[in-house]
């Protein structure tokens, strides 16, 4: 739903109708007057807030106020950047990533990201994944330095230091943990093999405690990983025959 | 934003608090108080989620007020629709107020 606003209307205003979620469209005009529906309300300096409620009621009508809107945050691929490695495809636990019927990468299932979650973008050795709402660059968006794609390398050498990939290195850790329990009974112990090893996986990778709190079980996770791997490269002989 | 011509398409950022907020405030403050036409939306991350058919009408000339370059550009691009060349966009995150506001208005009116 579109606002419009005529004239000197207040910046107040006009934030706190954004902030509800409503596009303003602003005219220059001689008389300040905000519109909805051809429907005028007045909009007086510093009543920012008021007038954005009225407005809100106005539209809504009887319908309920919607649940707080989800935030956002999903991966946004810099095709400048991406070579169709498929990487990220292959490493995504929640099915974010696709392929198009050309056999390149695209991001298909934005709600299903993990929000504050950029583990992906640490994956990409291109530096090509964004979350435009991150901290820090070059994943929110700035300039990507010689510096940076150096480290993405590193850290990708890193993983495969570890063990293949952060899969591995998750089902290894879960099996010394298995086997550790069955010889001492110690599930005190291998609760915390997993900790640690989800621990070294969310600082290696910036994954939100909430986030890893919530993964998959193993099992879940190589099949998944499976079927991603299966998928990423069909789309790369799909890429390579066009 | 349904406009043919040049305009100026400014992002408020509702869903995060990565623009310092006297930029953002700053610069909503000047364009409101000058007599330019320009369109605000609550969060251009949101519309390219929904892939907001209104992300094509941004028309080449036009002045973007949001982040980083390469992030707004690849919101428009997942949107399947890519920025016309020759849009010019203004980073909240990196520059001040007066540095964003001077090259939009008119010479002399940005004090
Ligand atoms: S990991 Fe990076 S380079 Fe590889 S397909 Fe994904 S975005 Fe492209
Ligand atoms: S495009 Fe940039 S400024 Fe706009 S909502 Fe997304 S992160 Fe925020």
């Amino acid at each position: 739903m579109t606002v419009t606003a005529q004239g000197s209307v207040p910046a107040g205003v006009i934030a706190a109708l954004l902030e509800k979620g409503y596009r303003v469209a602003r005219e220059a005009a001689a008389e300040p007057s905000v519109r909805v529906n051809g429907k005028a309300w007045p909009a007086p300096p510093g009543a920012g807030a008021a007038v954005a409620a009225e407005v809100d009621a106005y539209v809504r009508g009887d319908a309920p106020v919607p649940a707080a809107a989800w935030k956002p945050w999903f991966p946004v691929i810099d095709y400048k950047r991406c070579t169709n490695c498929m990487q990220c495809l292959s490493f995504c636990l929640f099915d974010v990533y696709g392929v198009s019927g050309t056999g390149q990468i695209e991001v298909r299932n934005q709600t299903n990201c993990k929000t504050d979650c950029p583990a992906c973008s640490r994956v990409c050795p291109e530096v090509a994944i964004m979350f435009p709402k991150y901290r820090h660059g070059p994943i929110n968006g700035d300039a990507v330095s010689a510096d940076d794609v150096r480290r993405e390398a590193m850290k990708v050498d890193i993983s495969a230091l570890l063990g293949g990939d952060i899969y591995s290195l998750l089902r290894d850790r879960s099996e010394k943990a298995k086997s550790r329990f069955s010889k001492e009974r110690d599930d005190e112990r291998a609760l915390k093999e997993r900790q640690n090893c989800l621990v070294t996986m969310g600082k290696a990778l910036g994954v939100p405690a909430e986030v890893l709190a919530s993964l998959p079980s193993v099992e879940e996770i190589q099949a998944k990983a499976e079927a991603a791997r299966q998928r990423a490269e069909e789309a790369r002989k799909l890429a390579g025959q066009s | 934003m349904a406009r043919q011509n040049p305009g100026i398409l400014y992002c408020y950022c509702k869903f995060a608090r990565i623009i310092p907020n006297e930029v953002k405030t700053g610069v909503l403050e000047r364009l409101a108080g000058s007599d330019l036409d320009f369109d605000a939306v609550p969060d251009l991350c949101e519309m390219s989620a929904r892939k907001d058919p209104r992300l094509a009408e941004v028309a080449p000339g036009s002045k973007v007020i949001a982040c980083y370059p390469r992030a707004v550009q690849g919101l428009f691009h997942s949107a399947g629709h890519p920025l016309p060349a020759g849009v010019e966009i203004l980073n909240m995150r990196a520059g001040t107020a007066d540095e964003i506001v001077q090259s939009i208005l008119p010479a002399g009116a940005a004090a």
